[in-house]
């Protein structure tokens, strides 16, 4: 039983303790949060999403990027790019945020296995699949080929740089990273994420794409995964949306036919495919 | 005998000239040059004549912009499997970048003039060139307007 399922009210923040905090790049922290003693852990699944309270400021849809594995550690890692992720940036170890949570649907890690898995993503977009990455690795017998690409902004912008390393370091795991500039001190590639896929053997036919980052690049992404034969149930993207009550009530992340808190964030393409290319929906 | 494998062999193993008629690629071969560039020896610079292009076989090779005072920015890297330089196609043949080994690369070259001369002679020869090189063209435009967008960027920071 987790923390919040005691909680007959999905609107009431559960106050968290800051335990630590870790500066990830110059806007971008993870907040290891603890929960509240004597309400066990917290149960996710990769993907699922948390609305963050910080008190007297407001709440943000931030998502888990912890090992769904460990719930005795809540993880986020936010990007400070507004009003309340810049108060929350500014939070230190013992300092409380109200949690509400996890909400959404999640990666198909289970139903991937069997398949090849290529993870595609860029900038930010690499948090909300850690915890997938984290799940496919400790089960790593259940999949096939295993391919994370990513690409950053500058080598200075990587996320989780440490651990992309550790995970390139594995041999039962590709991993190639490319930025869109760099100086000459960087020894990787540079150029976009979406020339990366073509460099890979995967079976599409037994592919599973999950794809997390900036729409535009998603829409390249797609293209050139649908290029690599890869269809569009088989491919997996994390859409974000204007999320507020985080239960489907209020409608602010509505997205044609669908509520991203609610049936989101994470969509089957095929399902969402028609409305992700029409313009200000 | 011994039969020693030529320059057309390596040019069939490359993507570049995947499904090129072989007799074709027989007569590109004449002016095919095979090549080692060491770490840090540049290809070319931005400005010069370019008197051949060059098919990438291992290694990597940076495309820099100059900036004065400043570290060169790396703009985009090409490998294995990639075509270096496109500007022996279009007068005045000038090189729009520097370009630099990053690691040790083996490539193979081809003479821009005595390729030139058989795309005149023969255009079916000159149409093969072309068909391969326009989708790289189109593929680098599409890259270079993803990079424009600056798609990572913090939108309150930048």
């Amino acid at each position: 039983m987790t923390v919040l399922d005691t909680l007959t009210d999905p609107m009431i923040p559960v106050p968290f303790k800051i335990k630590k905090r870790k500066r990830e790049l110059s806007d971008t922290f993870t907040l290891e949060l603890e929960p509240p003693k004597g309400g066990g852990g917290f149960t996710f699944a990769p993907g699922q999403f948390n609305m963050l309270y910080v008190y007297g400021v407001g709440e943000v849809p931030i998502s888990i990027s912890g090992d769904p594995s460990d719930p005795s550690k809540l993880v986020h890692t936010v990007r400070a790019v507004g009003s309340v992720t810049e108060a929350m940036e500014k939070l230190k170890p013992g300092d409380t945020v109200g949690v509400r949570g996890p909400f959404g649907s999640a990666w198909p890690v289970e139903a991937a296995e069997g398949n090849d898995v290529v993870i595609v993503t860029g900038g930010i977009g690499l948090a909300p699949l850690r915890p997938a990455i984290y799940h496919i690795l400790a089960n790593r017998e259940k999949y096939g080929s295993v391919i994370i690409i990513y690409g950053a902004r500058t080598p200075e912008d990587m996320l989780y740089r440490k651990e992309l390393e550790g995970w390139r370091g594995r041999f039962d795991l590709s991993v190639k990273a490319t930025v869109d500039a760099a100086t000459p001190d960087w020894a990787g590639r540079v150029g976009v994420v979406t020339k990366l896929i073509p460099n890979y053997t995967f079976d599409p036919v037994d592919t599973t794409a999950l794809v997390c980052g900036p729409e535009v690049m998603m829409r390249y992404a797609i293209s050139t995964l649908n290029d690599a034969g890869v269809m569009n149930d088989k491919i997996h993207v994390s859409m974000e949306r204007n999320m507020k009550c985080a239960v489907g009530f209020c409608g602010h992340c509505q997205f044609g036919g669908a509520f991203v808190c609610k049936d989101g964030p994470v969509f089957r393409f095929d399902a969402i495919e028609d409305i992700f290319k029409v313009r200000e929906v | 005998m011994v039969k020693i494998d030529g320059l057309d062999k390596l040019l069939a193993e490359h993507p570049f000239f995947k499904d090129l008629d072989a007799s074709v690629r027989e007569l590109i071969a004449g002016c095919a040059a095979n090549e080692v560039i060491h770490p840090g020896d540049y290809l070319y610079r931005e400005g010069d004549v370019i008197d051949k292009f060059y098919v990438i076989r291992h290694g990597r090779v940076a495309l820099d912009v100059y900036v004065p005072g400043k570290n060169p920015l790396v703009i985009e890297t090409l490998q294995e499997g990639d075509i270096l330089g496109w500007a022996w196609l279009i007068p005045p043949y000038k090189a729009a970048f520097d370009a630099r080994a990053e690691q040790l690369v083996r490539a193979v070259s081809l003479d821009a003039a005595c390729l030139r001369k058989k795309c005149e002679d023969d255009h079916m020869v000159g149409y093969e060139i072309y068909k391969r090189f326009l989708p790289i063209v189109a593929e680098r435009l599409k890259a270079a307007r993803m990079q424009l967008t600056d798609l990572y960027a913090n939108p309150k920071r930048t």
